[in-house]
């Protein structure tokens, strides 16, 4: 089969389309956000924030109010805490805890809110309610949640691009950056929230638990191959898109694969190779005698 | 069971009640063994920082369990099988200096990956999907008399294990790089705290599933070393609160409809915030008794 008339079809095919729409400015927005992410080293606030986006989502669904109030007010309102709570900047050895003990909370209400929606309609749904919400479903988006998705995700693509200097002079040193007038509790703050927001958004395309997934494997995989910091973050966004579409492509040519299976399996290819290829050439820089 | 329980108000009558039923006490007792051994490879683990890591295996064992089960072994194959090779993988990977920041790329990506190839497992094996919430969020209940027997061992080996590398360890953990430079070596006994990691929410995830570990191992523990920085004291501590937060938990849930992870997390949280404000209470009556010695701490 021509592999062009394959790809023809896949496009024509109005669900995959809506996929593809969201899932790559939804990818753009967590490369880029992943980059700072790992930079800041806050890949366990984005692990924390996709377990609080299941407990909003849950809980929305269980009051009865439109999934994505109950997905934005958990996560942006979670980053808004963690950035009054934690000390700011880099994480410690206190953020660590203070993140793992309220997220276990959270999740621990998620489970509540997962038994009353499912009580509440004991007919159908059961189970399959939360299993959505973990692990997306990004084939069954609508145009216009797609078209919400890819909006919020460009949002998101721009103001980080906007703040990216001020905000890795900070990621890097913060103090430093502090003496020299960088308003770097603000930064912080609001890095968490972008964070937040696009924890939300991704939840609803690739699901609340392989969130992560894009946040830290392109990210890490740009981190290992460049020390340049825009070199990475553009090859960070560049392999969080490249996911999505290679890992679209495989959910559709074998069904039996699902769509965030396929491109979380991508992603840490990425990051594996990424790994080997480094290794490599840090070997080659050694010097000749050692 | 005849009829639903109710709440009197005679503790005794009640606490009898509870103890009724074979399955409850299996409950209690396997309750206790998870309490204790989560509370003291907890407080290692929040000694270490390394919460991360804790959630991540308490995660990992959830595709190990699918898998098994779609391969059509045992689930507690996959759960042990899971843990270790990630304990392994994550003790490849160097945690000090510059490094600390890949390290936690690592985790995510072998958490996201693991939760990935959990939901594979899944949606291959068709018809199991009711079985996801159980894995991820457990129950306490349906515990048989051999697994008591099981965890048992398991729980005196590994806390066997820890009071032999105990000291050595908190010192690593404390300052890597002066225990380094002590001869202590850090690697090794970090690795062995990794698989004992590894194991212990191998086997307690069986029965707890994994929302329920990562709880048990990270809330004791924070509350009891806001309450005291003598390590001791606070070891002490963190097995006693985690105890009484499964005793708890277990006994509300039983006269409740709902589920034993929101009661437990919820008492292990209120916990942690109660010792976070005595923490706060105390430091300000000092600042405040000795304002020359009110420096500010730095991080």
């Amino acid at each position: 089969m021509n592999p062009f008339t394959g790809i023809g079809h896949m496009l024509a095919e109005p669900f995959i389309a809506h996929a593809l729409l969201a899932g790559t400015f939804v990818a753009l927005a967590a490369g880029l956000v992943g980059f700072f992410v790992v930079l800041r080293r806050q890949v366990f606030a984005g692990d924390a924030l996709s377990h609080v986006a299941f407990t909003g989502a849950v809980a929305a669904l269980a009051v009865g109010v439109d999934l994505r109030v109950g997905l934005f007010v958990a996560c942006v309102g979670f980053a808004v805490a963690l950035a009054a709570l934690g000390r700011g900047g880099t994480t410690g050895r206190a953020d660590d805890v203070v993140i793992g003990s309220s997220f276990a909370w959270i999740l621990g209400l998620g489970v509540l809110f997962l038994t009353l929606y499912t009580t509440s309609r004991s007919a159908g749904g059961d189970g399959k309610a939360g299993v959505s919400v973990l692990f997306g479903s990004i084939f069954g988006l609508s145009a216009s949640q797609a078209y919400v998705a890819a909006g919020i995700g460009l949002g998101v693509a721009v103001v980080v691009l906007a703040i990216a200097r001020p905000l890795l002079f900070a990621s890097v040193d913060e103090t430093v950056a502090a003496a020299r007038g960088v308003p770097v509790r603000l930064l912080a703050t609001g890095f968490l929230v972008l964070l937040g927001v696009t924890a939300a958004e991704a939840t609803q395309a690739v699901g609340s638990l392989l969130l992560l997934g894009l946040l830290a494997a392109p990210a890490g995989a740009a981190i290992r191959l460049t020390d340049r910091p825009f070199r990475a973050l553009a090859l960070s966004a560049g392999f969080a898109v490249a996911s999505i579409w290679l890992g679209l492509a495989l959910a559709y040519a074998a069904p039996s694969l699902p769509p965030s299976f396929a491109i979380m399996a991508v992603a840490t290819a990425i990051f594996v190779a990424a790994y080997a290829v480094s290794a490599r050439s840090a070997v080659n820089r050694l010097p000749v005698r050692v | 069971m005849t009829g639903e329980p109710h709440l009197s108000w005679n503790l005794v009558a009640d606490v009898r009640h509870l103890l009724a039923f074979p399955f409850m006490q299996n409950a209690m007792l396997a309750g206790t063994i998870v309490a204790i051994l989560a509370a003291v490879i907890g407080w290692f683990m929040v000694l270490r920082g390394q919460s991360f890591t804790g959630h991540t295996m308490s995660i990992v064992g959830f595709p190990g369990a699918a898998g098994a089960i779609w391969l059509g072994l045992s689930a507690a194959t996959g759960y042990f099988a899971f843990c270790i090779a990630a304990a392994l993988i994550l003790a490849a990977v160097p945690r000090s200096g510059r490094a600390r920041r890949e390290e936690s790329s690592v985790i995510g990506v072998l958490q996201a990956f693991a939760l990935a190839l959990g939901l594979l497992f899944v949606s291959l094996f068709k018809g199991f999907l009711g079985g996801v919430n159980a894995l991820l969020f457990g129950s306490f209940l349906g515990i048989t008399n051999s697994q008591v027997v099981t965890l048992l061992v398991l729980a005196v080996a590994a806390i066997a294990i820890l009071a032999l590398i105990g000291r050595p360890l908190v010192f690593a953990s404390v300052d890597a790089d002066v225990a380094g430079a002590r001869r202590v070596p850090t690697r090794l006994l970090s690795t062995i705290f990794l698989l004992l990691l590894a194991v212990t929410t191998a086997e307690v995830s069986q029965l707890t599933g994994a929302l329920l570990v990562f709880a048990l191992l990270v809330m004791p523990a924070a509350a009891a070393q806001r309450l005291t920085v003598n390590p001791q004291r606070s070891l002490i501590l963190a097995v006693v609160i985690g105890i009484l937060v499964t005793w708890l938990g277990l006994g509300v849930a039983y006269f409740s409809a709902y589920p034993i992870g929101f009661y437990v997390t919820t008492f292990g949280f209120a916990a942690y915030v109660l010792a976070a404000a005595w923490e706060a209470a105390r430091a300000w009556r000092g600042r405040r008794a000795h304002p020359q010695h009110a420096l500010p701490v730095t991080p």
